[in-house]
């Protein structure tokens, strides 16, 4: 009994901290989008009921950013995991310099994502950037190119950019999920006859599958909410084509200040959020509890 | 014989590796040493022709980068210090006193976890403007706390049950309340997971955007990550990439001694929730 009390007031200062600044918000989100709160009501807010909801299904351009978004996020985490397995199956097997790959991958992982935009618009830039040097002198290339100045490729140099941040991490994750897979498996199926490929898909990848959904469900969430590096590097242009839902939101809040419709975009996107973990859980992580 | 080829294999696919890793933040690098005239010059040259450290002083003396790097640092140690003052006792208290209803506090800061920052911001741009704390460290220090107690408070509870129990019981033995044996017996055993909890709370809070973007809107109030946003002269086409080049450098800069330093400890800290889970 007295234990369990002091239980509780150990935990007291987690639960306010958490109240206070993640329940509240959330439930104050959920409040402020059944209201209307901008400039035509002087920021007084006043009760809408469902028409922010209406508005947010006939605005076609927030649709947009979803679908653009989801295409973003599937092709980057997609692009990540396969590189990610590829270069963690590599060094899994290599001796040489493993912490030096540790070290590394950790460089991408921890730069600051505004600082990194930065960097790569430099890289990027038409006029003197590295990456038109390199493609012109490997003869893969005729002209310069200016990547960030056109839609489809702004939008490649985006995921490019956030696949080049955290393959690393991901690599890292792989591969140490790869060395609590027991090697007398692999002698065994060996012995068996088993291929490599064989050992691969029926020891490597089912052992690894709920190190793999447990990455790939951070990177997905992580991923639909990306805001800074898209926010530096391409400000959503050009002409809206590397708009993601965040900075579309960020927009609604901060630039039409109105906030109402800014919330209901937001609990929208949640939904949409909870609908991707449920589609990942049924893919990749059945069987398997989060904590 | 047969393992020359593999050696040689490795070697090249390590090397494939920390290129990939290592090559944009090294041009920001080579950038950043290179003359302005230098710069600018095509086609590019893979080394600067003659070293200047021009664009590193011009951050200290034509901006105040320094106070930058200060407000950035200030704000990471103070998000640092109370994420680790509440996610500790709150860990232990979660992997040893085990009270009903724990589990369900575990699942609430894993649902929490699930949002996006963006998801959170304005409310708490409401608390920041209403209390009269915009441009304070303070509307950053709390937040950033809070956002990373699901991760320090997950990592420390795995790092409190490999303590063993008998520490414990000898301190119940010896008069010691709950408090008491926390503080004495268990902190002193738990420095190794704490570091580790501090360096990745202090690398989130370092690295965070979006509310430091909204709740800072004072120049010389802003943390390094929003202030290298805002780096620009005379005219956006005319970018000093040079200083952009060392701001990147300088920015990083902390977070990759601490790499350096810390490789072992950061790579066990981010990968044993996805493994141990």
């Amino acid at each position: 009994m007295k234990s369990s009390r002091a239980a509780w007031w150990f935990l007291a200062p987690l639960l306010c901290l958490v109240a206070v600044f993640a329940i509240y918000p959330l439930v104050r989100m959920l409040v402020l989008s059944f209201t209307t709160q901008n400039l035509e009501t002087q920021f007084a807010p006043v009760f809408a009921g469902a028409a922010n909801y209406q508005r947010a299904w006939h605005d076609s351009h927030f649709w947009e950013t979803v679908l653009r978004t989801l295409v973003f996020t599937v092709t980057a985490v997609g692009l990540e995991l396969l590189l990610g397995l590829a270069a963690a199956l590599a060094l899994h097997h290599s001796f040489v310099g493993r912490g030096l790959a540790r070290t590394a991958a950790l460089v991408p992982w921890v730069l600051p994502s505004s600082a990194l935009a930065l960097g790569w618009i430099w890289i990027f830039n038409d006029q003197f950037g590295v990456l038109n040097d390199l493609l012109q002198r490997g003869g893969l290339l005729s002209s310069p190119v200016a990547w960030l100045g056109h839609p489809g490729s702004a939008f490649a140099a985006v995921i490019l950019a956030d696949v080049w941040k955290t393959t690393p991490f991901l690599t890292l994750l792989l591969l140490a999920g790869l060395q609590t897979i027991p090697t007398e498996l692999y002698a065994a199926s060996a012995l068996d006859g088993a291929s490599r490929w064989q050992q691969f898909r029926h020891i490597t990848l089912p052992l690894l599958r709920p190190v793999i959904f447990v990455a790939v469900l951070f990177r997905t969430l992580q991923s639909f909410g990306i805001f800074d590096l898209v926010y530096v590097m391409t400000g959503g242009g050009p002409g809206g084509a590397t708009e993601t839902v965040a900075l579309y939101t960020y927009r609604n809040f901060m630039r039409y200040l109105d906030f109402g419709y800014g919330a209901a975009l937001l609990v929208i996107s949640s939904g949409i959020l909870a609908l991707l973990t449920a589609a990942l859980w049924l893919l990749v992580g059945r069987g398997r509890s989060l904590s | 014989m047969k393992r020359l080829p593999i050696r040689l294999v490795s070697v090249l696919l390590l090397t494939g590796f920390l290129a990939w890793c290592l090559a944009p933040l090294w041009w920001q690098f080579v950038t950043s040493l290179k003359s302005d005239a230098e710069i600018t010059t095509v086609p590019p040259t893979y080394w600067p022709h003659r070293l200047t450290t021009d664009h590193y002083a011009a951050l200290f003396e034509r901006r105040p980068f320094g106070r930058y790097l200060w407000n950035s640092f200030f704000i990471s140690t103070g998000a640092t210090l109370l994420c680790l003052a509440v996610a500790t006792p709150a860990a232990y208290s979660l992997a040893r006193l085990r009270p009903k209803g724990g589990r369900a506090v575990a699942a609430l800061l894993i649902a929490v976890s699930l949002f996006p920052a963006i998801t959170f911001f304005f409310p708490l741009y409401e608390m920041v403007r209403f209390l009269g704390l915009a441009n304070h460290p303070i509307s950053l220090i709390v937040p950033y706390a809070t956002f990373n107690l699901p991760l320090a408070v997950l990592f420390l509870v795995a790092f409190f049950r490999t303590i063993p129990p008998a520490i414990e019981e000898a301190g119940l033995m010896d008069g010691l309340g709950r408090l008491g044996i926390l503080t004495r017996l268990i902190l002193p055993l738990s420095a190794p997971g704490l570091a580790t909890t501090a360096i990745l709370v202090f690398i989130a809070s370092w690295n965070e955007f979006l509310l430091a973007l909204t709740f800072l809107p004072r120049d010389e109030a802003r943390t390094v990550t929003v202030a290298i946003a805002s780096l620009s002269g005379g005219s956006i086409y005319e970018l000093p990439w040079g200083q952009i080049g060392a701001a990147i450098l300088l920015s990083a800069a902390p977070l990759l001694v601490l790499v350096a330093f810390f490789q072992r400890r950061i790579v066990a800290g981010l990968t044993q929730s996805a493994t141990t889970g």
